[in-house]
């Protein structure tokens, strides 16, 4: 299986250098900041569920933000350098229980790998997914444009599937360029990442208006928990209700990233990156960038809690998270050698993101 | 017309909310006229039915309503000309095999029974449809046809099948569709063409636009599996019969 995937994309450059994952994760896939200009033929967008995160785990290893690179749920499974002496990798999206050689390092952090040597990636409390860059990104073919995977059609990513045991991702890098240049780094995530809180806001529409005013009054004032139904493509959520004036029927229009559908059952659907292009029900609301982390990052049992903004409001919202991501390289700062108050700052983080997201 | 925000980096810019050629007409035209224009921030669109998705990015369309604006100035600009304009771009007329009934469309016996048909009458009307690709969606190259005789007008399964073969020449309601791929589905199975309308190795990955028109072709069973061979080899396998006038229509 190694040996294939390698040498299916022998001419990558990388001379060999792959990461192997040894031990999976549930799912984990490849992924970068999505598909464009295929939506019109019904490819979906796709990419990461949590931009914010992929771009922080790239440009720790010292990437361009939207690099491809492996967004894993629950945990990230184990994985293994070979075919090059050094590669920096980093894991970002929450505090992961991450080990290098059964040595513990903290997550949001770049760490350099020594040929053999063994990433542990276990889960985090204050995160659903995770996102684990190689310095270089990872050579995977580009299908429609994109690396981005979506299992659903088969199009992108390793052969159009999630990855298992014994894949071997190739370093684009290779040998030479995947070899850190100068000391490691870290990001403080409650200073440089946009804040993962809740409420989650939302801009009404498109079709709020074929809902009943109680219906909408409800979707804004209740608690939604996010159902077992929750996937890349859209987590169903249980709570209030939600009544249609008219019937639960559309003639079919576009979906954007965060449309929040509601069926015939009354109960939303809010639609991520895997999103089918087109739907035929009425979409209530449709949550802003900014926040698609809080719900992609949220998991079956957690509680949302919706809240709308006016649609000026929402875009410079999207100006002020855009400037935050276009910050994040200036906002790294050298790993101290010091492993006990390394680990007295992650204890602080994750502290500090589980109050913001259980306010 | 109206503009429906669909959050911070999308509109919607409805027609209407039937399915009617002449609403689908004027998403085109627009559609068209706003690849033209190349406007700043429009990042994509997605034509439907009856409404035209823009995706845009915040930062680069400068004052919102300015672009509403702009969009607003281009869709007035452009219905008078929708089927003249847009048509003359995106009007390409294809021939399409299809191999029906039997285990090739294994519920032609039934759609046929309950319009009161002989299997014999449902293809032959199923077959005398000028069809529209009214939208792409549901699936890469999943085309949703509008055309479909009235006497073949079927409600949909009760219980949709979790897999439907790649190919699936299928009814549901008032429509059609040519499904691309393996795919689940409510809609009745009348036959299957080899024709692969997404093939990500070929030049051309997706075979129809929005606005194509396409005509049935009956072939006979042991017709289909050469004609799939060569689709999977890349070759289109549906014949185009008139071309758009500028090659290209609105991709």
């Amino acid at each position: 299986m190694t040996g294939d995937a390698v040498s299916a994309r022998g001419d990558d450059g990388g001379g060999g250098a792959v990461l192997v994952l040894r031990a999976a994760s549930p799912l984990a896939t490849v992924q970068d900041l999505g598909r464009v200009g295929w939506q019109r033929f019904g490819v979906s967008v796709c990419g990461a569920t949590d931009a914010a995160s992929l771009s922080a785990a790239n440009v720790l290893a010292g990437n361009p933000p939207g690099a491809p690179a492996v967004e894993f749920t629950l945990d990230g499974g184990e994985w293994e350098l070979a075919g090059a002496p050094l590669c920096r990798v980093a894991v970002a999206g929450g505090a992961f229980a991450i080990a290098v050689d059964g040595r513990p390092v903290a997550s949001w952090r770049s760490v350099t790998l020594h040929e053999g040597s063994r990433l542990r990636i276990g889960p985090a409390p204050d995160a659903l997914r995770g996102y684990l860059s190689v310095a270089g990104g990872f050579a995977v073919a580009l299908q429609l444009g994109s690396a981005a995977t979506h299992v659903r059609t088969a199009i992108g990513g390793l052969d159009g599937r999630a990855l298992r045991a014994d894949d071997a991702l190739p370093l684009a890098g290779g040998a030479a360029g995947s070899a850190p240049a100068g000391p490691d780094r870290m990001l403080d995530p409650a200073s440089a990442l946009p804040p993962r809180t809740l409420p989650v806001r939302v801009v009404l529409g498109p079709q709020d208006d074929y809902f009943t005013d109680e219906a909408v009054a409800a979707f804004l004032g209740s608690d939604y928990a996010v159902s077992r139904e929750a996937d890349r493509m859209g987590y169903r959520l249980d709570g209030p209700r939600l009544a249609h004036r008219d019937g639960y029927n559309i003639v079919s229009d576009g979906i954007a990233a965060g449309s929040i559908q509601v069926p015939g059952s009354g109960q939303p659907i809010v639609l991520l990156a895997d999103r089918q292009t087109t739907g035929g029900y009425p979409k209530i609301a449709t949550v802003i960038t900014s926040d698609l982390a809080a719900v992609a990052q949220s998991r079956p049992g957690d509680r949302l809690r919706f809240a709308a903004v006016p649609l000026a409001e929402a875009h410079a919202i999207h100006r002020a998270w855009r400037s935050r991501l276009a910050g994040l390289a200036g906002r790294l700062t050298p790993v101290r050698g010091d492993l006990d108050s390394e680990t007295l700052l992650t204890k602080n983080l994750i502290g500090g993101v589980v109050d913001a997201r259980r306010a | 017309m109206r503009f429906l925000p669909a959050g911070d980096a999308a509109l919607i810019v409805e027609f209407g909310d039937r399915v009617d050629p002449a609403l689908n007409d004027r998403v085109l035209a627009l559609d068209a006229a706003l690849t033209a224009a190349a406007l700043p921030g429009v990042v994509e669109t997605i034509p439907t039915y009856r409404s035209l998705l823009v995706q845009y990015d915040p930062l680069e369309i400068g004052a919102y309503d300015a672009l509403v604006e702009r969009i607003t100035a281009l869709a007035v600009a452009s219905p008078e000309g929708a089927a003249a304009g847009a048509g003359a771009a995106v009007s390409r007329q294809w021939a399409v095999p299809v191999a029906y009934g039997g285990p090739f469309g294994v519920d032609l016996d039934e759609v046929a029974a309950r319009h009161g048909m002989t299997p014999e009458q449902a293809i032959e009307t199923h077959l005398s449809g000028d069809y529209r690709v009214y939208m792409i969606g549901f699936a890469p190259g999943f085309a949703y046809l509008g055309g479909l005789p009235e006497a073949l007008h079927t409600p949909r399964r009760e219980n949709p099948r979790s897999r439907t073969p790649a190919g699936s020449i299928s009814i549901g309601g008032i429509q059609a569709a040519v499904a691309s791929m393996e795919l689940p589905s409510g809609w009745h199975l009348l036959g299957r063409t080899p024709v692969r309308t997404f093939h990500p190795g070929r030049a051309e990955p997706f075979l129809f636009r929005t606005g194509d028109h396409i005509r049935f072709r009956r072939i006979p069973h042991d017709a289909f599996e050469p004609l799939a061979h060569r689709a999977e080899q890349g070759e289109p396998v549906a014949e185009l019969l008139t071309a758009a006038a500028d090659g290209q229509g609105t991709t």
